[in-house]
């Protein structure tokens, strides 16, 4: 099968690549932009850990076609952090000891980072309804949940 | 048909490591030419923290800043032997033999450091900040950067160590079966309290207060973490996880992750830890393992809410509604 050229924005810098029909976001992000953070959990889009924000919005890239997303602003948690400062999330999150082993960490930072985007002072209820659709099997939930509050007071602190 | 609401409390005690042949786990620690230290091991970090609490204890021993160690488990075919990352085992076992590498490694970097301030080895300590220092007359110093120069490119010393540390295997005695199958305990008790609909059968855990004793907590934070999560994962296992819930028929049981249950973001209970600190007398600087223990204390504390909430006991986990609600049916059937 011809492979299909598309262009999209990662992190604020272009990229083209060719990919074969078929391919998910999840794979060209990983395997050629070599952009790992998103991560393949379920590969079903269960478990949250390959969330990327497109246009915006947040979406599982292991259900997203690669050639769908020709002309779109991707953002991934590798591009969060700024010349070497960590965004307030990874360093809430850091503060928070809201990480174990890891893996689930890209995507909750993404749902998290829609969710302050769209809304700057969340409320429990909305921390737990953002980050419903991801999935974490070490931390039992609340160091996150408490990271994002933690992060969003961050937030708008700096705002004020 | 109501919500019941009812409370259980359960106290437990866990051990640290295991007893089949033997429980043995190995260390290497070497400087690096700038005086660096290397601690290779086979034991892995799988996100509790190991990597941390080795460095932690390498330096502590050492007498370095915890930044200037390195953790290697890069890989159990050609690192030091080490059983396992399991049993909670981690911190003990590959602490006490980190302890015994570092001691011997340090024994030699106090050595070339002798030679090269020209006094005894006996006479001099570190100061925790990368120097080595005679007693009494800090004055006369030299960095550990010096020194591992110097063992390295000059005197030809290798600063190194080997550490082992094994729980021998324990043999049941043949008049009484007594043995000790396993060490240092560490010890737990929760206090839950449940909501059961017992038309649903549906139990929500409103809330548990966790108390654990788990040695010295080498890492406060970290061991917060491992219990908090615990916490949760006791909950997970006393109501939702199994893969077989018609055991030992397969049916209706999880194919993968995604059919596996567990708690969600939206089931969380009110959770309180506090930790109690009595270092064990052959820990590493007084720890036990906190790790499987934590997720051990919320499942009988749960199912003696459940059964102070609707007077029937599940003596099958998890307690599924359908469990609860076939408990109810033979309770009024008697």
């Amino acid at each position: 099968m011809a492979k299909v050229p598309i262009q999209f924005t990662l992190n604020g810098s272009e990229k083209a690549e060719f990919v074969e029909g078929g391919t998910t976001l999840l794979h060209a992000l990983r395997d050629k932009t070599g952009d790992t953070s998103p991560k393949g959990g379920c590969h079903q889009g269960t478990c949250g850990a390959c969330s990327v924000i497109i246009d915006g919005e947040l979406r599982l890239s292991c259900l997203t076609l690669a050639e769908t997303c020709s002309g779109t602003d991707i953002q991934t948690t590798s591009g969060l952090a700024e010349a070497g400062v960590l965004h307030p999330l990874q360093r809430a999150f850091l503060d928070a000891f809201a990480t174990q082993c890891g893996f689930c960490t890209p995507g909750m930072i993404m749902a998290a980072k829609v969710l302050l985007d769209h809304t700057p002072n969340p409320s429990r209820e909305d921390v737990v309804e953002a980050l419903s659709g991801n999935i974490c099997r070490c931390t039992g939930y609340e160091p996150i949940i408490q990271a994002v509050l933690t992060a969003a007071r961050a937030n708008s602190q700096n705002a004020a | 048909m109501a919500i019941r609401r009812g409370r259980g409390v359960a106290a437990i005690n866990y051990p640290t490591g295991m007893n089949l042949g033997g429980d043995p786990t190995q260390a290497l620690v070497h400087s690096t030419p700038t005086g660096n230290f290397m601690v290779t091991l086979s034991s892995v970090d799988l996100g509790q923290g190991l990597k941390q609490i080795m460095a932690q204890i390498c330096a502590e021993t050492i007498g370095v800043p915890t930044d200037r160690v390195i953790i290697d488990t890069a890989d159990t075919d050609t690192g030091p032997h080490c059983m396992g990352t399991f049993a909670s085992r981690g911190t003990h076992r590959a602490g006490n033999a980190v302890i015994q590498a570092a001691k011997e490694a340090r024994q030699v970097m106090l050595e070339v450091a002798a030679e090269e301030l020209e006094v005894n080895a006996s006479d001099l300590e570190t100061d925790g900040e990368g120097n080595i220092l005679v007693k009494g007359a800090p004055q006369k110093s030299i960095s550990i950067f010096d020194v591992a120069l110097s063992a390295h490119f000059k005197r030809g010393r290798s600063i190194s160590g080997r550490g082992m540390f094994l729980i021998p295997r324990s043999y049941p005695e043949k008049e009484t079966g007594a043995m000790k199958p396993s060490t240092c305990y560490a010890h737990a008790c929760t206090v839950a309290e449940v909501e059961v609909d017992n038309e649903t059968g549906e139990v929500t855990v409103l809330m548990v207060k966790n108390i654990f004793e788990i040695g010295r907590a080498l890492n406060p934070k970290m061991v917060e973490q491992q219990l908090v999560g615990g916490s949760w994962m006791g909950i997970s296992h006393a109501l939702y996880e199994t893969t077989e819930p018609y055991y030992p028929n397969r049916d209706h049981g999880g194919t993968d992750f995604n059919q596996y249950l567990m708690p969600g973001p939206g089931d969380l209970a009110q959770t309180e830890i506090i930790v109690l600190e009595r270092p064990s007398a052959d820990g590493p600087y007084g720890a036990k393992g906190p790790g499987e223990m934590c997720a051990n204390p919320q499942i009988p504390a749960v199912a003696n809410a459940v059964f102070d909430a609707i007077g029937v006991r599940i003596d099958t986990l998890p307690i599924t509604p359908e469990r609860i609600l076939r408990a109810l049916k033979a309770q009024a059937a008697n």
